[in-house]
């Protein structure tokens, strides 16, 4: 950390140096894109990937002779899980390091801490984190490309239909995905027609749901369980719902939705339904699925590379680079208005999210057919419908 | 209110408490020999639990596995002791204890490096299939925590009450001078102290890990809820350590149960405001005397 801020102490001496001069020719060289991710503490697992990925695509691009023929510099920072250090490295970027555009925020708290900053300094923003109230109110500068929670819920909800259900219990997580997915949720009910019949919550890091479970279990007329979380938790609670025999069926939230949920709960697994992207059954996607090769392509690359399956939270960051990539390229310049503008008409472009449209009025993009309802079954992925 | 689901609950609160007994003996056993409140108590039980899964992934069998993954934390905690306590021999507690958290920082740290920021779990020791009684449901795994935490609370008391080095580890954290005196290596002692509370920990990790997963994190809360346990049973009394980790566990149990499972973790925090306010040194601790 010290060898990297004392790097661009220095470049920023350089900078003020050369402004006078050779400013305008040094900048044209390389195009340099900003990013502050969770890359270590709690949302590591989040960041991580992410990382990962924004190096590898960054280098095949300079490989492949760049962005409008100039190499791409990322400029990095790890935020280790903090949102005030994210708000110091986003004011960092913008200021000494002058990057053209900022991908990053693995977390909700992160992406809001630099929010005002960016939208100050006037520089587009691609988040990569899930809450909704990241583009809500759409603000000028700041887009994301995961699906938000209230999809995840509406999406949930509508499968609940589907089945006739319309008795739920809510089990959330206190920690923020859970808790602004709970708000979510509580909001939905009514336009879906779900009642919910018991509404419990538990830590992050608790190891034991059996009392909660135990409760909405001897919740009269109970026909689902909708578990709202991320982590370990939701896997603990489905070894708990094991555990007590609960028989009715069991939806997670798009939180839990990796491999490595599945191999964490075992058997419990068995059955539970959720709504995750196309990435998650890259291999399972009909030929004729328009995300089908990008989803494959991106699997392909990222275990080549790094030896390790893919999770959504890699993709997302896949989704901002090439989003932004794009609009570079229709814009034809990186200047932020033209590249903002080019942004906000992007159509038809397919990520590992989904298909993204977006408009001036929407800075995500995606619609409910993102989400596929995918059910556990004999330990893997499939359709459920 | 169902039977059955007190039951539930009570079960619930006998495993999580169990282990929380298991991280307070921990402190207690440090506490006792040497003054120092061991806050890296809780990266013990995760190193346990994390080095488990990562031996079992080798492919080694059970035995071997639990061996070593029991053996390398109380090698650690040697070298705790060795390498961070000694050197500053005679310190403030302030100081000491500051001094196990920035150890904690760093067992998390190398963790998170060498063996992954991941969550993993480990198969249970005795298949899952639940066991029935009175209409609540309990793991197998559950049985071995709590009855493996009975085995080490009988084992501490036969060491410290019917051997010459238990009792000499007792004499110890009485009076260490005077301890010295009639010959006891109270730097050898010491040594063994750590040792032995990181085997504890690492022992309790391992067997609740099939339960409730494991990650490099998981020490924080584990050892926080384990201090409670000791602050609340008496700071330096074994039976105080056990009793105080049960009733952690059981308070948070029902208080989610009967109360509201948002205020879970506030419970044991509530009560021991509550314990210190009209007993100050816990629930078993003695009587507070000042030497002359």
């Amino acid at each position: 950390m010290l060898k990297k801020s004392i790097f661009s102490l220095t470049r920023c001496t350089v900078l003020a140096l050369a402004s006078l001069a050779t400013l305008p020719t040094w900048a044209q060289q390389t195009i340099k894109i900003g990013s502050f991710l969770s890359v270590t503490g709690p949302a590591a697992y989040l960041g991580d990937p992410e990382l990962k990925t924004l190096q590898m695509y960054i280098e095949k691009i300079n490989k492949e002779g760049g962005l409008l023929g100039r190499p791409i510099e990322l400029v990095f920072y790890d935020d280790g899980s903090e949102a005030s250090k994210a708000n110091s490295f986003a004011k960092r970027l913008i200021e000494n390091d002058q990057v053209v555009a900022i991908l990053g925020g693995t977390t909700t708290g992160a992406t809001m801490a630099a929010i005002p900053l960016v939208e100050k300094a006037e520089i587009p923003f691609i988040s990569l984190a899930g809450a909704v109230s990241i583009i809500e109110p759409v603000r000028k500068w700041v887009f994301k490309v995961p699906p938000t929670d209230r999809m995840a819920a509406e999406r949930v909800f509508s499968d609940m239909k589907k089945r006739g259900i319309s008795k739920v219990a809510l089990l959330s997580e206190t920690a923020g995905f859970g808790a602004s997915g709970r708000k979510e949720t509580l909001a939905l009910t009514q336009k879906y027609g779900i009642e919910l019949v018991a509404d419990e919550t538990f830590g992050p890091k608790d190891t034991d749901v059996t009392v909660q479970l135990t409760k909405i279990k001897s919740t009269p007329g109970l026909q689902a369980v909708f578990v709202f979380g991320a982590g370990q938790g939701p896997a603990v609670v489905m070894k708990n719902i094991q555990q007590l025999g609960i028989k009715v069926p069991v939806y997670q939230s798009h939180g839990v939705a990796s491999e490595e949920f599945i191999k964490l709960a075992g058997s419990a697994a068995e059955g539970v339904r959720l709504p995750a992207a196309g990435l998650l059954v890259a291999d399972k996607l009909p030929a004729n699925d328009p995300q089908k090769k990008v989803v494959v392509d991106y699997t392909k690359a990222f275990n080549d590379q790094w030896k390790t399956d893919v999770s959504g939270f890699g993709g997302h960051a896949y989704d901002a680079l090439y989003l932004y990539v794009g609009a570079v390229k229709r814009a034809n310049s990186v200047d932020k208005d033209k590249v903002r503008l080019a942004l906000e008409s992007t159509k038809g472009f397919v990520g590992t999210a989904g298909v993204f449209n977006l408009s001036d009025k929407d800075h995500l993009g995606l619609d409910l057919s993102a989400f596929r309802m995918l059910e556990v079954k004999k330990g893997d992925w499939a359709f459920a419908d | 209110m169902h039977f059955s689901q007190f039951l539930q609950f009570l079960f619930s609160g006998l495993t999580v408490g169990s282990t929380y007994a298991l991280a307070a003996l921990g402190f207690t056993l440090i506490y006792n020999a040497s003054q120092v409140i061991n806050f890296a108590q809780g990266e013990f039980i995760m190193l346990g639990g994390m080095l488990a899964v990562y031996f079992s992934l080798q492919g080694w069998p059970l035995p071997v596995v639990m061996l070593l993954a029991i053996a390398l934390p109380a090698l650690v905690g040697i070298l705790l002791e060795k390498l961070a306590i000694e050197p500053v021999k005679g310190a403030e507690p302030i100081t000491l204890i500051i001094i196990t958290i920035g150890a904690s920082l760093v067992i998390r740290g190398l963790v998170q490096v060498f063996l992954g920021k991941g969550t993993f779990g480990l198969p249970p020791f005795s298949g899952d299939q639940p066991i029935e009684i009175g209409g609540a449901t309990l793991l197998p795994q559950s049985l071995w925590v709590m009855g493996v935490t009975g085995l080490v609370v009988v084992a501490l008391w036969f060491f410290f009450a019917k051997t010459l080095l238990g009792k000499a580890m007792l004499a110890t954290s009485f009076n260490r001078m005077a301890a010295q005196m009639v010959g006891i290596n109270v730097q050898w002692i010491l040594l063994l102290s750590f040792a032995m509370s990181a085997a504890l920990g690492a022992l309790g990790g391992i067997l609740i890990t099939p339960i409730t997963l494991t990650s490099y994190d998981v020490g924080v809360m584990l050892g926080l809820k384990g201090f409670v346990a000791a602050v609340l049973g008496g700071m330096g009394s074994g039976l105080g350590a056990v009793v105080g980790g049960l009733l952690v566990g059981v308070l948070e149990a029902f208080g989610a149960g009967y109360i509201s499972s948002a205020y879970k973790d506030a419970m044991p925090f509530v009560l021991i405001l509550f314990i210190l306010f009209f007993m100050p040194r816990g629930l078993f601790g003695g009587q507070a005397t000042d030497r002359v």
